[in-house]
């Protein structure tokens, strides 16, 4: 029976290091190379010695799809790559491959500079790995050999994340990576057609959350800092580099334009920076307002923001900072957090999603005092905010997804397994389709029932649609033809066209009764009274009358004949095919029970 | 159907199962030759010509007639050429269900087919660029020239807003029968050929494609194998110039016009060559000590033509690509911008007269000299030889396009750049790609009339290509024979293969077709209804078998002695075989039975007894295969 297996190594009942292996059709798709952020062992990255116990995964897995750059979906691609070992394509959109290698690059550095790793992937290993990438438009339909092809539909979550679709013969999945159904200020909303693939793996990073307009939430961003600025107070806003932080740019840029305020603000590194440029240059995955502006004037080329500089921490006076990482786990974020934590003036705004273990998550969850290296304590004063700026998509959002796609089954990954566990059930009662969550290492078995496509004859697909048209045709039609299977081709032939191809000689089965009845008319006059007699019974047949005195009915023929001896008696000669069998075999049974009565 | 006469701007009709779809609709230019400049500001010269009346005297329209060194031009609005008009009412091309566009000169006749027939479908120009600059040049046309009578404004935006984008290697389903996709050809930003295929049959449509590597991504070739039909169009428009070598003279040109003081005017389109032209200079005006010569680009698009090509990456060839992932533009021109060496105006209006400096470059459209900026420079700088006007593109002859402003002291350098296919690499590119038939424009299976001794310029392949010419019909030289269907997984585990011969095995079907959007599906035939007992028949004819049910085709022969055999097995006796030309006559004499047995045929003659007859029935198709 064919199926399709799935197993997440990596986010199954979890956030972070997103890694769902697929085997589809006897094909094998490994979907994202994340890591984890909350640890820093081993298990920051998948175990990829799951995937084949000892033979070379290049063997084993036909192609690696990244769905966006951020480094809990390829941030174990180097890793994986050169460290593990695996030659095969890796597939990602233009953005991604553009954006991706800088990321891996500067965690590298935080890895092995800053906190001395050693035995982690080297800048050259990065470069290796994205030689092995292959750039995907959004819709190209990618062949990546004769049976498995794969398409990229625009998720919205940030610059160049895209949906999966694999796709083998008429089994798909639709991997969704990270997605947003919201168009934000920079992106446009995910899309995808009723390409109703047999499972959707979806991220439910919000299961439960249905969030507020995001105009309101805007406004209380804008208001928190605002108020914080006026009473002179610094505001922190950690980032990751690409996504939100481009986005809150616009929101503050504006706010500042219209305000007319002089507070400065500033982006943390030059990754940032860079990360514009990158905006710039691919303005045709942003969404439609800005693709429609960016003649007149570019979007991320920002008056009012200006580079970040280490000493500047140290000023006194308000500013706002975007400081990356999101999640406060280490780089400059973490630094100037420390330095400002302890003034109750000054702010924290952490606009995403962060992962369990990390400073951000700590916070966010109410502890007030965090045990740091060295066994310090750092108190923290300042106020923490929380506001959901993450491009993924809630609940409402995911719904809408599932329905769009109407997918034959759901499997849910990239989330906590409460979460997972309500949404699972508001999916099936909702949807009435089947929804899994495995965790990690967990493999779900979906079984399929692919339809075999066949070639068909156009002569008895013809024939067979012009009679499917009468009007009468309430009854389903039978169709009847042979199937030829040669080698793995398989065709769909009239029965006749199947024994001429193979110089087989057609073998005519008749069969002729002899019927006797008792008139003792002439025989033209006997096959008259047969004639109109069948005609009467048989409304819905061709009777004909032939003028060589036989009737037909359709292809029976029926001859009457006068045997010399009794004159009383008419034989009625009854001859068929075997395919007229049945309506033979009823005119011989109609017959016997002899003709009505002729009027006089 | 062919609607075009000219083989560049090639506008054709294919249809293929039962979907009509229309590749390509450019519009022939070439007639605007034959109208008088159009000037921005009147221009004493032009209105002075003399009126040019027929010999005969006749003198109706002597308004319209004027004469330039003995050249005849309309002074009036151009007009075009449009696309066969009488072949598309004979067609009526409101039965063209989609529209698939290959670059971005060849859609500019789309606001006629969409306002004249009602059409509705989709249009597909292969990328986002079509959406947003290829307006470009219909811009550039509709608003420097609100005269022009072909189309306004209102109907470039409605048709524009009936195109669907669509990216490389995408595929589209048309109502389920074809599948349309497009790759790249190399030739220009966006540029693409479509395959167009059903699961059987494929034709190839290849238009304006390129081999040479400039700015776009390299043409796709790998895609276009196998292909029934291999439709070409767009060849290049001059096979004997070698566009390294124009782009070296255009460059030569250009630095000793500049160095003798004097301006170069060079007509251009808005978006294309030009940047490669552009990229050329970039590295040549230094090497060539000209830094400080500046550029103009004017054209109402200028600014969008150059922003735009630098975000579309993706749809560039690979050097560029990597640029991106640096990230820096693409190209080149953002630095001559941003050195102030380049400088783009949407007209010679406002700011460029203030900026304007002697000697200098400009570029500007339209390629034409009838309309545009271009009409402008002509007469401004035609009379001193100083000067030099550059013809780059090859749509318009270019002796033509300058009669209107003769006696001209200018001078006038013809470097036609146009890296569309060549006939050499055409049979280069027909070798590898092996299709089935070539079909392409008559102009293309002869050498071109001016060198009709250049055997090679034409194109030579086996089978000899099919040409068509302009609103000719052209059935394409394929059978469909063959459809997809699917089976149901219910019906097929049901199925039993017999083999037949070493590898073929047969089996039959019977099932319920479903066809749905151009789809069809077999499913398992219902349950045959349980019969109705208990009820009592009425009439006779409720008897009547459904004769629609089909008996199965037999084949093979009946092997007499086994069948007696059997026969007697069964319990029949006082059996008889007699031999005859054919066969042999087995005689049931009990029964009164005859049994004829032939190679391939056999006849049951007996007497009413039905249930006897079934019993030979079955015996007899034992020894038979039934299809």
């Amino acid at each position: 029976m064919p199926e399709i297996r799935v197993t997440p190594l990596g986010a199954g009942q979890d956030v972070g290091r997103s890694c769902i292996l697929v085997s589809i059709a006897g094909k094998n798709v490994m979907l994202d190379c994340g890591m984890h952020m909350g640890f820093n062992d081993d298990r920051r990255f998948p175990d990829f010695s799951y995937i084949t116990q000892n033979g070379r995964l290049t063997d084993f897995l036909d192609c690696v799809i990244i769905s966006h750059f951020h480094l809990d979906h390829c941030g174990a691609l180097p890793y994986f790559s050169e460290m593990v070992g695996y030659d095969g394509p890796i597939y990602m959109t233009h953005p991604t491959q553009a954006i991706c290698p800088i990321l891996l690059e500067d965690y590298r550095k935080i890895a092995v500079d800053k906190k001395g790793e050693a035995n982690f992937f080297t800048s050259q290993m990065i470069k290796d790995c994205m030689k092995k990438v292959v750039a995907v438009h959004l819709h190209q339909t990618v062949q990546v050999h004769d049976e498995l092809e794969i398409k990229a539909y625009y998720a919205g979550h940030v610059l160049g994340a895209a949906m999966f679709q694999i796709k083998v013969g008429s089994e798909s999945v639709v991997y969704t990576g990270d997605y947003n159904m919201t168009p934000d200020r920079h992106l446009g909303a995910a899309w995808i057609d009723k390409c109703r693939p047999n499972l959707l793996i979806t991220e439910s990073t919000y299961a439960t959350t249905i969030r507020d307009s995001k105009r309101c939430r805007e406004r209380d961003f804008l208001k928190k800092v605002h108020e914080t600025v006026e009473r002179g107070g610094k505001v922190l806003i950690p980032v990751f580099a690409l996504g939100r932080a481009q986005e809150l740019c616009i929101l503050l840029e504006t706010f500042w334009e219209r305000m007319n305020l002089k507070v400065p603000i500033y982006f943390s590194t030059g990754l940032t920076e860079k990360a514009n440029h990158y905006y710039k240059l691919f303005i045709p995955w942003t969404n439609q307002k800005i693709r429609k502006t960016f003649v007149q004037r570019n979007m991320f080329e920002f008056k009012h923001i200006k580079a970040f500089d280490r000493a500047f921490a140290d000023n006194p006076g308000p500013m706002v900072v975007f400081a990356t990482p999101g999640m406060l786990h280490a780089g400059q974020s973490l630094q100037i957090f420390r330095k400002w934590a302890g003034n109750e003036k000054n702010m924290v705004i952490m606009p995403g999603y962060c992962v369990q273990g990390t400073v951000g998550h700590k916070i966010l969850s109410g502890q007030r005092k965090l045990e740091m290296e060295g066994r310090q304590v750092l108190e923290v004063k300042m106020q923490v905010e929380y506001m959901s700026f993450s491009a993924h998509a809630d609940a409402k959002g995911i719904m809408q997804l599932v329905g769009q796609a109407e997918p034959e089954s759901v499997l849910l990954v990239h989330g906590e397994a409460k979460k997972m566990e309500f949404l699972k059930q508001k999916i099936e009662q909702e949807l009435r389709v089947s929804c899994y969550m495995p965790a990690n290492g967990e493999t779900v078995t979906l079984p399929t029932s692919p339809s075999i496509p066949v070639g068909i004859s156009l002569g008895l697909l013809k024939r067979e649609m012009a009679q499917g048209l009468l009007p009468e045709a309430k009854k389903p039609r039978l169709l009847h033809g042979t199937l030829i299977m040669k080698d793995s081709n398989f065709r769909l032939v009239s029965s006749e066209q199947a024994l001429k191809e193979l110089g087989l000689a057609e073998h005519q089965l008749r069969f002729t009764c002899r019927v006797h009845l008792h008139d003792t008319r002439k025989e033209q006059e006997t096959a008259l009274r047969v004639y109109s007699h069948l005609k009467s019974v048989l409304k819905d047949h061709c009777v004909q009358h032939l003028p060589d005195g036989s009737v037909t009915v359709e292809s029976v023929l029926l001859q009457a004949a006068a045997p010399s001896e009794d004159p009383g008696t008419k034989v009625l000669l009854v001859s068929w095919t075997y395919q007229d069998e049945e309506l033979g075999s009823f005119l011989t049974s109609l017959l016997k029970k002899g003709l009505p009565q002729a009027p006089s | 159907y062919c609607l075009s006469g000219h083989p560049t701007l090639p506008c054709n009709v294919l249809k293929f199962k039962s979907t009509t779809i229309m590749l390509d609709c450019g519009l022939d230019m070439t007639s605007t030759l034959n109208f008088l400049p159009l000037p921005l500001v009147q221009s004493p010269r032009l209105s002075n010509l003399p009126g040019w009346s027929l010999k005969d005297g006749n003198a109706f329209l002597d308004k319209e007639l004027k004469e330039c060194s003995g050249h005849v031009f309309v002074d009036s609005v151009p007009e075009f050429c449009l696309p066969e008009v009488r072949l598309r009412r004979a067609n009526n091309l409101s039965t063209v269900d989609v529209i698939l566009i290959s670059n971005y000169a060849l859609y500019d006749a789309l606001p006629i087919h969409t306002r004249h027939t009602g059409f509705t479908a989709q249009c597909m120009p292969r990328n986002h660029r079509p959406d947003r600059l290829l307006p470009s040049p219909l811009k550039d046309a509709v608003e420097v020239s609100t005269w022009r009578r072909c189309y306004t404004m209102q109907e470039v935006n409605s048709a524009l807003s009936k195109i669907q984008l669509v990216g490389y290697s995408q595929k589209i389903e048309l109502f389920g029968a074809v599948q349309v996709t497009p790759l790249s050809s190399g030739y220009a930003l966006g540029s693409s050929n479509w395959i167009i295929q059903s699961h059987y049959e494929k034709v190839s449509y290849v238009s304006g494609s390129s081999l040479l590597t400039t700015h776009p991504q390299p043409m796709d070739q790998a895609s276009l194998k196998n292909s029934d039909v291999l439709v070409l169009t767009g060849l290049t428009q001059i096979p004997t110039a070698n566009p390294d070598g124009m782009v070296g003279e255009f460059c030569s040109n250009l630095a000793l016009t500049v160095r003798n003081g004097g301006n170069v005017l060079v007509p251009c389109y808005p978006s294309g060559v030009i940047y490669d032209l552009l990229e050329c200079l970039y590295q040549y005006i230094d090497s060539a000590g000209l830094s400080s010569v500046p550029l103009y680009f004017i054209s109402p698009v200028a600014n969008s033509s150059l922003e735009f090509s630098q975000i579309f990456a993706e749809w560039l060839c690979h050097n560029k690509q990597s640029k991106v992932y640096l990230p820096e533009p693409p190209f080149p021109h953002a630095e001559l911008i941003q050195t102030n060496k380049l400088k783009h105006y949407p007209s010679i209006h406002g700011d460029f007269s203030n900026d304007f400096r002697q000697p200098c470059v400009v570029f500007t459209g339209h390629p034409s000299l009838r309309f545009g900026d271009v009409v402008h420079f002509m007469e401004l700088w035609g009379k001193s030889s100083l000067n030099t006007v550059i013809f780059t593109e090859p749509d318009f002859s270019y002796l033509e396009a300058l009669a209107p402003y003769q006696p001209l002291a200018m001078k006038c350098i013809y470097c036609p750049i146009d890296t569309r296919l060549n006939f050499i690499q055409v049979s280069k590119l027909l070798k590898e790609v092996q299709p089935l038939h070539v079909v392409c424009p008559e102009q293309y299976t002869q050498p071109p009339p001016a060198q009709s001794h250049r055997m090679d310029l034409m194109i030579d392949c086996q089978p000899p290509a099919m040409s068509y010419r302009r609103a000719e019909v052209l059935a394409l030289p394929f059978k469909r024979r063959y459809e997809k269907i699917e089976i149901m997984p219910e019906l097929a585990d049901s199925l039993v293969p017999m083999e037949i011969k070493p590898g073929i095995s047969l089996a039959t079907v019977s099932a319920v077709l479903h066809t749905k959007d151009n789809k069809h599906l077999l499913q398992p035939p219902p349950r045959p209804a349980q019969p109705t007992s208990g009820k009592k028949r009425k009439r006779v004819s409720d008897d009547v078998p459904d004769c629609k049910v089909l008996k199965p085709l037999l084949s093979g022969s009946i092997p007499v002695e086994q069948f007696v055999q059997t026969l007697e097995k069964h319990g029949f006796s006082d059996i008889k075989v007699e031999d005859t030309a054919k066969g042999h006559i087995v005689l049931l004499q009990e029964a009164e039975t005859l049994i004829q047995i032939e190679e391939d045929s056999t006849h049951i003659i007996c007497d009413n007894d039905e249930m006897l007859r079934v019993r030979l029935r079955d015996l007899v198709l034992k020894f038979l295969q039934k299809f």
